[in-house]
């Protein structure tokens, strides 16, 4: 029992800079990664404020304009600041994001371990209701939302929220049955604690990293997907704009060279470039571990 | 072929039967969800009721849901999804007419990728930790980590605006010899190849790296027989299993690309079909485009799976 205490208190540090130092991230490849994902998230929040121009400000009569002391990333098809835009499409690309991984990854988290907790007829009716899912890519799951609810964020959110959902019951539920037959939870089984007690206090905080590690690639992953779903024009719609919607807006100076259009998908590369970096980190340090 | 591998593979085509049947009742439920229907939509604000209710009973949508889904079932099983909303053409006719482009694009990038993947990843599995290896999985993050859109712009940019050889759009009824051809198809194949590349080189690595470890392989060293003579006598024919399974895999990625890339280079195959229905939400269009192409996923994940039951040694008696 005691061992089992000590792996409780670990993982249950509740300051966010712990996380770095538990994996410990030593690699120059993971720091630049964490260090991309610091600084979007925190432009996710105050990036609107700290624009140098307003969002749909008409600054230049240059449209499709070169970066330039002024404008960092040119501008865009109407002569707007493209730099202002990124910065505040970023709560619409990271928020969107973020919340629809967070529900994604909590349904089925929780749907993983009712089944490995349950098994029977409730593992059986549940892993075939995910595996029905899962069979649906995940963009043609996308375009059949839009076409028959139409597209705003609430739906974008429920939509990426269940077309990632089954990848992270599957995951959940392997890793939940594993820790499930060991002995700690058995011996909480036969002290006749609750199913909410062994899920919560016994099997998931074991399961934690890898956790973590499939909500950074399912963030990306969706991240991936919204983004596209806005460079269909099917995505977040104007005038609100993500990054996605940015590129698409200024396609057409794609035969100018335009920044306007490399900027917005850059970012989104160093975005999901930086979660990979850092998973990529953590999973080989857990490899020698 | 001996009596459980079989019996394996026709559980698992049964399975993947029900699995599309599931699928089907998912697609036809969601795209059936919102109270306003086809005839409303059709008609417009000037519709009256009773001109609204004939159109109903003429389009069956007085019919309960379940008589519907049926109905539109059996017309898939006999090769008639209904009729577009939009212009009133049959949805066979519309698929039919786009479908041997789509296969086409896919048929390039897969005749293009399988190849150059399978070449990096046996080649990186085989010196492991060399530059070689490094850069070329740190492409490979690179290529699955960022969006298909910003792979295709640089390409554009390159190919199209600094070097001036390739169109920016796809003509393709102006590819009559191979070397238009070759035009019309370099930068849709490419975007589509990169990630491709990137997963299914990845896989092989995997694959190949785990038959390298195993015994035989070390024996094969002691006798003195060479890298190139181990990997391609020794390892291949027990990795062809993992990697046919890593190739049908990678290929179900297809599916989710195409719509992207067909939409870039304005290319008329069944995504961008499909992308138009959803924009002019031309319903009966959008369910028989969605069914293709969960049908096409199905296929391959059905592939992937039967390639690993039957090379699973254990099976085999």
């Amino acid at each position: 029992m005691s061992i089992h205490k000590t792996t409780v208190a670990t993982t249950n540090t509740s300051n966010p800079l712990s996380l770095f130092s538990r994996f410990h991230v030593q690699s120059v490849s993971g720091l630049i990664g964490g260090a991309l994902i610091i600084f979007w998230l925190v432009m996710a929040v105050i990036g609107p404020m700290v624009a140098p121009y307003g969002a749909n400000d008409f600054v230049s009569y240059d449209v499709f304009g070169p970066m330039s002391k002024d404008y960092l990333m040119g501008t865009d098809y109407l002569g707007r600041d493209i730099f202002s835009r990124v910065l505040n499409g970023t709560p619409y690309t990271i928020g969107v994001a973020l919340a629809a991984t967070v529900a994604a990854c909590t349904a089925g988290v929780v749907s993983g371990l009712v089944a490995a907790a349950s098994a029977g007829w409730v593992d059986a009716v549940i892993s075939r209701a995910q595996d029905a899912l899962i069979s649906i890519p995940s963009k043609m799951f996308a375009l059949i939302m839009v076409a028959s609810f139409g597209s705003s964020v609430p739906l974008l959110i429920i939509m990426a929220a269940i077309a990632y959902m089954p990848g992270s019951f599957r995951i959940a539920r392997a890793l939940a049955v594993n820790v499930m037959t060991l002995d700690y939870v058995q011996v909480a089984r036969l002290r006749g604690e609750s199913m909410a007690y062994i899920i919560f206090k016994e099997v998931l905080p074991n399961m934690f990293r890898p956790v973590l590690t499939d909500f950074g690639l399912r963030f990306v992953f969706i991240v991936l997907l919204l983004s596209s779903m806005s460079f269909l024009g099917l995505g977040v719609q104007p005038p609100d704009a993500d990054w996605g919607s940015l590129v698409r807006e200024n396609i057409s100076g794609l035969g100018a060279g335009a920044p306007a259009v490399i900027a917005p998908a850059v970012a989104i590369a160093s975005l999901t470039i930086g979660v990979n970096l850092l998973i990529d980190s953590i999973g080989n340090k857990s490899a020698h571990h | 072929m001996n009596q459980t591998i079989s019996r394996l593979i026709i559980n698992r085509i049964g399975l993947g039967l029900l699995t599309l049947l599931i699928v089907s009742l998912v697609i036809f439920m969601i795209t059936n969800l919102l109270p306003g229907d086809a005839a409303q939509e059709l008609l417009g604000q000037s519709a009256t009721p009773e001109t609204l209710a004939a159109l109903r009973s003429q389009l069956g949508l007085d019919l309960p849901i379940y008589t519907r889904y049926i109905q539109w079932l059996g017309g898939l099983l006999v090769g008639d999804a209904g009729y577009s909303m939009v212009n009133g053409m049959s949805i066979m006719e519309l698929i039919w007419s786009r479908l041997p482009n789509t296969l086409s694009l896919a048929a390039f990038a897969t005749l293009v990728s399988v190849p150059v993947a399978l070449s990096i990843g046996i080649f990186s599995a085989m010196y492991r930790g060399s530059w070689f290896d490094r850069y070329s999985n740190m492409l490979a993050v690179f290529a699955v980590s960022v969006p298909e859109f910003l792979i295709a712009t640089i390409a554009v940019l390159i190919f199209a605006v600094k070097l001036g050889w390739l169109s920016a759009l796809s003509h393709i009824e102006s590819a009559n010899t191979f070397g238009e051809m070759l035009k019309v198809y370099a930068m849709p194949v490419l975007t589509l190849c990169s990630v491709l590349v990137a997963q299914m080189a990845r896989m092989t690595r995997a694959a190949v790296i785990d038959q390298l470890s195993s015994p035989y392989v070390e024996m094969a060293l002691l006798k003195g027989a060479s890298p190139i003579r181990i990997v391609l006598l020794h390892v291949l024919p027990n990795a062809l299993g993992p990697i046919a399974n890593a190739i049908a895999l990678s290929l179900s990625y297809l599916l989710g690309g195409v719509i992207i890339v067909e939409s870039i280079f304005n290319y008329p195959g069944i995504a961008t079909l499909m992308l138009n229905a959803v924009s002019t939400r031309d319903m009966p269009l959008v369910q028989g485009c969605a069914m293709l192409f969960c049908f096409g996923y199905l296929i391959l994940v059905l592939m992937a799976d039967i390639c690993e039951i039957v090379s699973n040694p254990r099976l085999r008696k």
